[in-house]
């Protein structure tokens, strides 16, 4: 399947990947309301890990064997069978926060806006190409099938 | 303690209704021109240290961000701009010589701008280059004086080596140590897929680069920076640099802040030295040592390569450049007085030199009125902003033209003209590594590509235009030119006449 | 009005040649009536002829053709041409009244040869001094003009359409064994007789029509070797590439014509590694003698004829033959009317030349 891969040469740790991650999950989809009007704000489903020189931007991996949909103890989180994308039913989560503990890359983020709710990178699956990568100003993201994953 | 007298040369404006605060404007600006604010939650600037590389409007994701310059009004005075009363207020703090980087940008006339092209109508037809063959290629190198054939039309003659362009444009010199390695690689990339050459300048040649060989110009300056046997073979062209338009009559200049492992490891100099180039060549100061030179190179090259010499644009280019060309040179590269460079004092970059079309019209002339012109080739530098400019410059007299400035821009050089400082927003004129990964070589390789390929349409269209479908008959073909907004004298030099003529 | 020389003057004309293969000559009669048919192509304002073989009697000789300006200019050029050779006749080119043909300079002729104490002095070969004292003639004898220099050769040319021109001179008592023919059509009013064509320097004779975009690039190419464009038509800079390659380069016609109407890259890439090589350089060494934009000329020199056409064939060119006879003409018409039946009549393509050499005299 078609995943997100960080290119660790190019990530300048510059955040426009989360501010338009942020964006296309948000209600209007418009940066600035986003940003300034929405409450609650949206959140961004990834984080970056910057260093002097090396940074880069990690999000969900969509696991084969997601540990997130094992602890799940409503069923919320799901890996869909077909497209192998991992995503979290918001009316089902509670915001246990299991898969938060349990996510071997800390990639599952609470959102405390309104209702608790574990938010994660869904590939942007409403349109099907991921914000953070169109969006990122040197190539640091590529987003491809590089045959791991079902 | 005494009062700083240098005010802001820009203002920073930020719209704050469309400012989301997203930081990214403080993360990529390496002056740290902006912050985000605890107390008030907004960001803030300090446009003291901001330079208008326009990094963090570029970057800004609303478009928040506005850079003006700093309107602060003087009393006025004809004679005493702003400019020059800051520049002395400045060497009143430093006691220094004011450094500078990229080309001339003072109101000098900019003759290209005041040239107009020739259409055919009528009296012959127009090509349309969709339709027809357009050959925009060029051979640089000497020629034989004459060719003969045997009695079955078959060449006797030895030519020696030449170079085959797909388009009459090269990327000039620009040394590894004043623009980052990924630049470098751009370029390399770039000129590779263009089938053109780019050239290494002063800095020496990284091993990992040897791959570009064939599209590589090796450049022997006067601090022979990274000169070796395999250097010079590396290449498929010598340059010897005798001067640069920025700084006609000096050396180079890379502060030792810029000079890390691989530009020291490229120039085989010790890191963090500063790396100065002599001002001549120590071994040549007449004429005839650059004749002795250029047979080194050629000796050492097994005559396999064309050796180009390149001087900036002077007073008495015309004589130099013959004298270039009975020296041995194969090709000659005059650079004008709007050359960029990394670091170069103001006051020389802004009042030594000449124009270079006032340089190429009266060395083109020269050289015919000595009959030698064919045997040589004649590339132009210094300022070549756009396609135009090359069908100018080519008419003028100049097989091929350099683009230097140009091709920075193609990748996102914004003409700041700070490069002296290493802290290039950009990735480009810098070697701080965090700054250098700005410069995708993938990306900005297909800028330049993107760039040059739009050139050559648009010179394929000109071309059709004037009725030429090869662009060796517009070579020289100074009838295609005439003046706009010239005086007698001026016309005189470029030798072309006046529009309506 | 500015004379010819100082301004360019861009024109559409008509071409005609024909040639007798075995040496044969032929009344002027013939050519005059190929190229009257083709009237509506000229304007009036510039046609002329070329005749090879027209001076048996003098056939060693150079046959200078001068246009003077008035009496002075003649007196001056007479003691330049006397003190460099040696003169066996001079005499005016008899001509006749035509109502069409308005009024027309001195118009003479010399026969001579060069001094040989003066060619031993300059160190030249005999064509080459010939040329220089040519050049030097129209170059600095203000009112005077040589318009022919060849042996045994001779080009008639003026004001007035072609046809006409023809009959002031007379050309149906000379005979040749090849005849070219032009008629032009200039875009301005240049009223000069020496404008004309056939443009000619020692035995070549160019009539050309169409007009080239390379032409700034060509001359100012030539004038490094010693050419002055004085006139700046392009048949002049046209005749001076081909004396350069041919005369002074010692370049074979049919090479010279790959130089000047060099195949295209596209064409250079897919030959053999030999051929790829030699076009490669000629490409390279004479880029500057490429001949860009329309064009169709037919070169006359002693040893027969040439029309070429530009690579892209911008302008209309056909060739005939019949028997010992080549012809070559800007239509079919001109061809027609003197050769209603030939054996074989086509169009060249653009940029291979059409070549018919005269027995007997190459």
């Amino acid at each position: 399947m078609k995943k997100i891969y960080a290119d660790e040469r190019w990530c300048l740790g510059c955040g426009l990947c989360k501010v338009y991650c942020r964006t296309s999950h948000s209600k209007t989809k418009d940066i600035i309301k986003a940003h300034k009007l929405e409450d609650p704000k949206p959140v961004e489903r990834l984080h970056i890990e910057t260093g002097d020189v090396m940074n880069f931007a990690l999000q969900c991996r969509h696991c084969d064997d997601p540990k997130c949909v094992q602890g799940c103890i409503t069923g919320a989180m799901q890996k869909d069978p077909v497209t192998g994308v991992v995503t979290n039913e918001a009316e089902r989560c509670v915001g246990c926060w299991t898969c938060v503990l349990v996510c071997p890359f800390g990639a599952i983020v609470r959102d405390e806006g309104k209702k608790k709710i574990a938010a994660k990178c869904d590939l942007c699956a409403q349109t099907g190409e991921p914000e953070c990568v169109k969006h990122c100003p040197n190539n640091a993201l590529i987003y491809e099938d590089r045959g791991d994953g079902k | 303690m005494s009062l700083n007298l240098v005010w802001p040369d820009f203002l920073v404006e930020r719209d704050e209704n469309r400012c989301i605060q997203c930081e990214v404007c403080a993360k990529q600006c390496a002056n740290e021109v902006h912050r985000l604010d605890k107390d008030t939650g907004l960001m803030v600037s300090d446009e003291t240290k901001c330079v208008d590389c326009h990094r963090c409007v570029a970057m800004c994701p609303t478009r928040a961000l506005k850079i003006r310059v700093n309107d602060l009004e003087f009393k006025p005075n004809a004679n005493w701009s702003g400019d020059l009363i800051k520049e002395i207020y400045k060497q009143a703090d430093s006691g220094a010589v004011l450094q500078s980087g990229m080309g001339n940008p003072k109101p000098y006339p900019v003759y290209w701008d005041r040239m107009v092209i020739n259409a055919s109508q009528v009296t012959n037809p127009s090509i349309d280059p969709l339709r027809e063959p357009m050959e925009t290629g060029v051979i640089l190198g000497r020629k034989p004086p004459k060719l003969e054939f045997d009695k079955n039309g078959r060449l006797l003659t030895k030519m020696p080596p030449q170079i085959k362009l797909d388009v009459p444009i090269m990327f000039s010199a620009m040394s590894f140590g004043s623009i980052s390695g990924n630049a470098h690689e751009a370029l390399a990339r770039a000129a590779t897929a263009l089938g053109t050459l780019y050239n290494t300048g002063e800095g020496g040649l990284a091993r990992e680069m040897y791959k570009y060989g064939p599209n590589t110009i090796v450049q022997v300056a006067s601090g022979r920076f990274g000169v070796h046997p395999e250097y010079l073979n590396a290449g498929a062209m010598l340059e010897i640099k005798i001067g640069q338009g920025a700084k006609p009559g000096l050396g180079g200049h890379l502060p030792g802040a810029k000079v890390g492992d691989a530009v020291s490891k490229a120039r085989m100099i010790p890191k963090g030295s500063d790396a100065l180039s002599p001002a001549p060549h120590h071994d040549i100061y007449s004429i005839e040592d650059l004749r002795q030179l250029i047979y080194s190179l050629k000796e050492a090259t097994d005559y396999l390569k064309p050796v180009s010499v390149k001087i900036a644009a002077v007073h008495n280019s015309a004589a130099i450049a013959s004298g270039i060309a009975r020296a041995g040179a194969d090709i000659i590269a005059i650079d004008g007085f709007r050359g960029g460079t990394g670091s170069a004092p103001t006051r020389t970059r802004d009042n030594v030199g000449i124009p270079v079309e006032l340089a190429l019209a009266s060395v083109d002339q020269r050289l015919r009125e000595e009959g030698i012109r064919n045997e040589v080739s004649l590339v132009a530098a210094g300022g070549i902003r756009c396609s135009m400019d090359v069908v100018k410059a080519i008419a003028l007299g100049a097989d091929a033209c350099y683009i230097g400035t140009a091709a920075l821009v193609a990748m996102g050089c914004h003409l700041c003209q700070t490069c002296y400082t290493g802290k290039c927003n950009w990735g480009i004129a810098t070697q701080r590594e965090d700054l250098e990964k700005r410069l995708n070589p993938d990306i900005a390789a297909q800028r330049l590509i993107n760039m040059v390929t739009g050139w050559k349409h648009e010179i394929d269209e000109t071309l059709g235009g004037m009725g030429i479908n090869a662009i060796e008959s517009l070579k020289g073909n100074r009838l295609m030119l005439r003046g706009v907004g010239l005086n007698e004298k001026e016309l005189e030099v470029l030798g072309i006449k006046y529009a309506g003529e | 009005m500015i004379k010819e020389g100082l301004t360019r003057i861009p024109s559409g004309c008509a071409i005609s040649g024909i040639l007798n293969r075995k040496g044969e000559r032929f009344s002027g009669e013939t050519i005059l009536t190929s190229i009257e048919i083709m009237h509506d192509r000229a304007n009036g304002l510039g046609g002329g002829f070329a005749g090879y073989g027209i001076y048996p009697n003098f056939a060693d000789l150079y046959a200078l053709h001068i246009f003077y300006d008035d009496a002075g200019s003649k007196d001056q050029t007479d003691c330049f041409i006397k003190g460099h050779f040696e003169v066996e006749a001079e005499e005016r080119i008899p001509t006749r009244k035509v109502k069409e043909i308005g009024k027309s300079p001195l118009i003479w002729r010399y026969f001579m040869s060069p001094k040989p104490h003066k060619i031993r002095e300059s160190e030249l070969d005999e064509q080459e001094y010939v040329a220089r004292c040519v050049f030097t003639i129209n170059r600095e004898y203000k009112g005077a003009y040589v318009f022919s220099s060849g042996k045994n050769m001779g080009a008639f040319k003026g004001v007035g359409f072609p046809e006409d021109i023809g009959r002031f001179y007379m050309i149906e008592e000379y005979e040749a064994y090849l005849w070219t023919a032009h008629g032009r059509f200039p875009t301005n009013t240049p009223g000069w007789w020496g404008g004309a064509h056939p443009f000619t320097l020692l035995n070549w004779s160019v009539v050309h029509n169409g007009e080239i975009s390379s032409y700034d690039a060509n001359r100012r190419f030539v004038e490094m070797y010693g050419y002055n464009c004085t006139l700046m038509t392009d048949t002049e800079v046209i005749t001076y590439i081909i004396d350069l390659l041919v005369r002074k380069h010692g370049i074979p016609l049919t090479e010279a014509v790959n130089i000047m109407a060099a195949p295209f890259w596209r064409e250079i890439e897919l030959m053999d590694d030999e051929n790829r090589k030699k076009y490669e350089a000629i490409r390279s060494v004479y880029g500057s003698a490429l001949i860009n934009g329309p064009f169709s000329i037919i070169l006359g020199f002693e040893g027969g004829m040439m029309a070429l056409n530009d690579r892209i064939k911008l302008r209309p060119l056909i060739a005939a033959e019949k028997g010992d006879n080549l012809y070559v003409a800007s239509e079919e018409a001109a061809i027609r009317i003197v050769c209603p039946s030939p054996d074989r009549i086509w169009s060249p393509r653009g940029g291979e030349p059409v070549i018919g050499f005269a027995e007997g005299y190459k």
